[in-house]
Formats: C-alpha cells, structure tokens, sequence
C-alpha cells in the first residue's frame, strides 16, 4: 500500500455523518459512510439515493448530515448529482454566486447502483460531470429485508433468493463487476475500498474528488443483519474479503489498473464464508466454484495492473 | 417593445426559455417536443443563452436534473410529451412536494399503444395529481406568455409548474405573434434566490423521509400552500396583463353573454371551436364558450360563475378514463355537482391521437347533446360519446 495522505493523528475529529442514526448494530456501511464523510470535509453537497443510508440518517425532523444533502427516489443519483454541478457551474459562469470549489459527491447502495441506478449513473459518467459517486455495497437489498441484487455474490442466501428444498444453491448467478463498468467509461478514476482499511479508503475519495471529472469508488460495506453475522464481525469480514481475494483493493487511473495491496497468496475463501450464515448451505463443490472463480479474477486482475 | 413575427410555438417556447435567462436545461428527445430542444441548443451553441444543457439519457433524468439544479438554486427548464410524461412521472412528484419551481413545457401526446407520436391529453390527464401549477395554452403566443408566466408564478410561489401545448397543433405551427423585448420579459421575470438551496455555507438536508407520525402533516402543509397559489397566479396575470396587454384568467369565456347552452374545452381545439359558436350564434343560437386555461390548482370558483345562468353545457375530452369516460367531464361535474340548481353535463371524447374534429362536428355535439337532455333529461347526460368514429 502506497504511503497515505492522511495519518490517524490527523484525521478530522468533526462527524460529518453524525451519530445518533438509526443503523443496524455494526453496520459496515455506516462506519464506511462516517469515514468518507471525515474525507470529504466540509465543502461538498451529497445526493443520496433511497436506501439504508438514507432511512438510518434523515428521519424527519432529524438529520445525521451537517453538510448539504438531498435525497428523492432510488434510481437517479447520477442525474440529481448532475443537475446540481451544471447548476453550480452556470450561475458561476453567469456571475450570481461566488466560485468556492464545491464538491459534488452521489451515495448509493448496490442495488441503487448496479441495478436501478445503473442508467443515470452511465448517463452522469458519460457526459463527464465532475462529480465523486461512491457505491456503499452491502450484496442485497438490506432496506427492504435482505432480497437479492446482481451484486449479490454466487452462493449467497437472501429472501428472494433462498435456500429450498428442490433449489438449494441459494443465489444462483455471479456479482455483477460494478467497477468494470464504472472502467469502460473511460473515467479518470475509479477505485475499489474498504473500512477494514480506513487510511487507504479516505486517500481514495479524496483522490477522487480532486480528480477533474468523473469519479467512481466501490466501498465493501458488510451487513450483519443481511448476512447473519457476529454484530461484531463487520472490519473482520471486510479484511478477510480482501485477504481472500474476494474484494481486492485496487486503483484505476486513467485506465491505469494499480493493486493497492497485492496479496503474494491469497487465504482460502472458506475462511470468509464461514462465518456467515448467508453462506452456511454451501456445498463443497459451491465452495470449490467460488475458490475457483475467486483465484481467477484475481489473476485476472494482477494481470491488469501496473506493478507499482 | 414587442414585435410582430411567425414563429413557430415550440420556438416561441425556446424565445421565453431565452428570455428569462434559464441557467439549466436537462431534456431527452420526444416527438412532438423536439423542436424545443433543438432551438434552446442552438441557441446555447451560438452564444444567444448562457445556459448548461444536460442531455440527459431518458427523461426521468431529465427531471431529476432539474430537480438537482433547482435545489441548487438554478432557473431550469425541461419539456417533454406523450411516453416521455410517463417516464418521468414518479419524479414530477418530487418538486412540487420539496417546494422546488421547476418550469416544464409538455408539448401533448397521446399514450401507447398503439405508437402515436400525435396530439390528445392522455399523458395531461395522467399528471392531474403531481402538485405542479398546470395551464393549457391554445396557441403560440399563448405558448410564450404562459412560459414566461410558469416562471413567474413558480418563483414567487415555490412550486413548479407546467405549460400545456398540444402537440403539433401548437409545437409545429407556425404563426404570427407578438415577441416582447427581452428587458421587458426580464423586469416582469426578475432573477429570483430560492430561500433555502443546497449550499455548503448553509447546510441544509432536503428530502428526508416520513414515517406515519409526520408524514399526514408534510401533506397537508404542501395543500394549504398549493391552494394559497392561486392569488398569485391570478395576480401574476392581472400583472402581465397590464405589462403585455394579453389579458388571461383561469376560465375564459367566448360569446357567453346571454348563452344558454356552453362548450366547454382545452388547448388547441378552442380555436375551432370558436368559429362553430360563431356559425350558431349567426343562426341565432345562444351558444357560448368556456376555455380552461388553468388546470391545477382547479378553479372552482370561476368555472361556477361561468355557467350560474346557462341550462346546459357540454364537455369535450381529448383523453379517455377507461370506464369512467372523460376525465375533465369528471372533474367539472364533480365541481358542479353542489350547486343548488344542477344542469346536465354532457360528455364527448374526441380528437384522440391526433384526430381532427371539424366546425361541424362541434356543432353536432352541441345539438346531440340537446337531444339527449331532450330525450333522457339527466339520465341522458350520463354517459360519454365518442365523437368522429368510424364504426
């Protein structure tokens, strides 16, 4: 891991993403959206789409953001973000508000992003507004009770996708690459993370919203509820799901692939999957598939990147 | 000072888009809308607006940017039509319950299937309940006043609004109007601050969400405050009226002066419709108009006093509510119903996707509609007819 732009002593104290919400019991996505919110600082307007996030932080009349935020509907974070920018730059451009180097970043949810977001978001990176969207990833629709999303992991237990008698693989199709699709933009910066590394999670959104245009970060955010874990266990799974390769930690500079950890032996999947009981109907040869799969991708993936 | 042109209405739309100097555009193309679109980026492209336009991919982007850009404090525009309406729909909620004031021009269109890119007020009468201010406009230069009014009468009431041309009939046709000088359009639509926009200074959270124990509140407060548009719409075009001197009014009455019977329609058939009242008012008929011009907030008041002294009036619907009829027949009898002396209503359903309905068709349905009432009494009043069928 390259060395970090921020150190733990100089991280803000101020709680952007105040406490007091109403997640889960170790929520993984919360603590992820409390440490990109530290990164962010002050000077930048969220748009967040419907999900957990939004429920757990703006129950009327409280809100958890002291920075500016909106929410509407689910699907179009992409869009709303891209008004606000060419809002911003017009009545810049026009005189009616001072320049101050306002930041424009879009929250979502794996389903708000690689299922019913996907078109507004590929609008928003292909027209290249200069905005930070940050995908908190969780595998499911946790907010309406643990249904599954195409970023719900081959083998996952969810309500939609369940373990039965004469079916019983549970979800039966691979995790959509998210951020693949967020690289065949051709945008200066995409880049996966996770809040088992809290530093390297905030040198990549502040990477992000430095870079000019558009920028995409896909954070690993475990769900105890969904995934039927140790309220305890989020950081846990988050390190594990990097060590085992399942959720490498990677950079994507101007189509530049760079590992910000490059693993010289990955741990076996199993040492993940078992403490989840979303996993606990998997067979061997599932087991097998998935370990499989898991070595190739990450070949794959090494293959790609620049050897820093 | 204003000077007379042909133009175009999906032009003249673009000219009071031009003229009230819109910050943000976000459309997606739709016929009958594109004329609009391709106006406003040519006139970005040529330096004649300083605007950002965000060509959105579907048009529920298309909303969502100028919800976005509205919250930020933006003066925006979008238009679309038909199919386009619908796509958009789940979004048009969003502005008029944020207290956002969106301008959008929707140029009508009839709803699939089968495909047609042409004229009626389907997509119209699905957007009854979305909370925006909604007027019908029944020709081009009524297509430029009303869009600079939306402006207007949004800003100063923080809810969005939406101008109604039909499509083709108003979005293609060229005529001549009077085009006002910019300055004067920009005194009447000055630069307005939204009180409370998305601003890093100022920390704001729009959009929070509502369980059952406030959300009834958040519904009414938004009625309370939707009805109370009403005096500023009216004042808006008592306003415009004495800068302009084209006067408009939530109903508008043609040759009612002593009618007994009335027409009442909306948009683009009113021209039509007018020469028929005039063939019958020289056959010695005492006919009458009555015009919709605003939709939403709906004016009771007005429509009651347009027909205390009439015995009989006749709608015509250019959209159809399957199995209850015409959806404004619906309204208008339910706003007439509590009247002490109830006349009979007919209903006609006519002009569907694009369907012309001729002088002599109007008066058919003026004479029909007597012999029903002759005929039947009340009774005969209940249900639609369609008109111009080929059976």
């Amino acid at each position: 891991m390259e060395e970090s732009l921020f150190i733990p002593r100089e991280v803000t104290t101020d709680e952007n993403f105040a406490p007091g919400h109403r997640a889960c019991i170790g929520c993984g996505e919360a603590l992820a959206v409390r440490l990109v919110c530290k990164a962010l600082g002050k000077n930048v307007i969220i748009v967040t789409a419907t999900g957990c996030i939004e429920i757990i932080s703006s129950l009327l009349p409280k809100t958890s953001w002291r920075v500016p935020w909106i929410h509407t509907i689910f699907e179009n974070v992409g869009a709303v973000v891209s008004g606000i920018e060419s809002a911003y730059k017009a009545r810049i451009r026009k005189g009616k508000i001072p320049p101050k180097g306002v930041k424009f970043v879009g929250f979502a949810g794996d389903g708000g992003t690689s299922d019913i977001g996907l078109q507004a978001l590929s609008g928003a990176m292909e027209r290249g507004h200069d905005f930070l969207y940050v995908c908190f990833d969780n595998e499911a629709y946790m907010n309406t009770g643990i249904q599954r999303s195409s970023a719900t992991p081959y083998g996952a237990w969810t309500t939609t996708a369940p373990v039965g008698k004469k079916r019983p693989q549970g979800q039966m199709t691979w995790k959509k690459n998210m951020p693949d699709i967020a690289v065949a933009h051709r945008i200066p910066y995409v880049a996966t993370a996770s809040p088992a590394y809290p530093l390297d999670l905030m040198d990549k959104v502040r990477k992000g919203l430095d870079m000019e245009g558009p920028a995409y970060i896909h954070v690993f955010s475990p769900c105890p509820t969904g995934w039927r874990c140790r309220t305890d266990m989020a950081v846990e799974l988050a390190r594990l799901a990097v060590e085992t390769g399942i959720f490498p930690l990677y950079e994507v500079i101007n189509g530049e692939y760079h590992l910000s950890i490059d693993l010289p032996e990955l741990k076996p999947v199993r040492e993940y999957l078992k403490h989840q009981g979303r996993f606990k109907h998997l067979s061997d040869d599932m087991l097998e598939e998935i370990q499989t799969r898991v070595e190739e991708d990450y070949k794959r993936l090494r293959a790609k990147a620049v050897l820093d | 000072m204003g000077r007379i042109v042909g133009l175009e209405g999906s032009f003249a739309v673009a000219e009071a888009v031009r003229m009230v100097n819109a910050d943000v555009i976000a459309a997606y193309p739709i016929t009958p809308q594109t004329h609009i679109v391709e106006r406003l980026a040519e006139m970005i492209a040529d330096g004649e607006l300083d605007a950002e336009f965000i060509c959105v991919e579907s048009e529920h982007s298309a909303m969502s940017a100028c919800v976005g850009a509205s919250a930020a404090g933006a003066r925006v525009f979008t238009c679309s039509a038909g199919q386009g309406l619908e796509l958009m729909h789940e979004v048009l909620y969003i502005p008029s319950s944020m207290r956002l004031p969106v301008v959008a021009v929707a140029a009508n269109r009839a709803l699939s299937a089968p495909l047609s890119v042409w004229c009626d007020h389907s997509d119209a009468m699905s957007l009854r309940d979305i909370g925006w201010i909604q007027m019908f406009a029944e020709n081009n230069q009524q297509a430029f006043d009303l869009t600079v009014c939306a402006y207007r009468m949004a800003e100063e009431v923080l809810f969005p609004a939406m101008v109604h041309i039909d499509g083709f009939f108003i979005s293609h046709v060229i005529e001549d109007m009077e085009l006002p000088a910019e300055d004067e359009v920009r005194d009447f639509v000055p630069d307005y601050e939204h009180p409370f926009v998305l601003d890093p200074d100022k920390p704001v959270s729009m959009g929070c969400y509502a369980p059952p124990f406030i959300y009834p509140e958040t519904k009414k407060a938004q009625e309370v405050a939707f009805e109370a548009t009403k005096s500023k719409i009216l004042a808006t075009w008592d306003e415009f009226g004495r800068a302009f001197g084209r006067y408009y009014s939530p109903v508008e009455l043609y040759r009612m002066e002593d009618a007994r019977i009335a027409l009442l329609v909306m948009g683009s058939f009113s021209e039509t419709a007018m020469l028929a009242i005039d063939e019958m008012r020289d056959a010695g008929e005492a006919v009458g108009l009555i015009r919709l011009r605003l939709w939403r907030p709906f004016p009771f008041a007005e429509l009651r006093a347009a027909v205390k002294d009439i015995e009989l009036l006749v709608v015509l619907d250019r959209a159809i509510s399957f199995g209850m009829g015409g959806p404004v027949c619906s309204e208008v009898r339910s706003a007439l119903y509590n009247l002490a002396d109830r006349i009979p209503i007919i209903s006609f359903i006519g002009g569907l996707g694009g369907r012309d309905i001729s002088i002599a068709e109007f008066k058919y349905m003026i004479k029909r509609a007597q012999e029903r009432v002759k005929e039947a009494g009340m009774e005969g009043a209940e249900m639609p007819e369609m008109i111009g069928i080929r059976e």
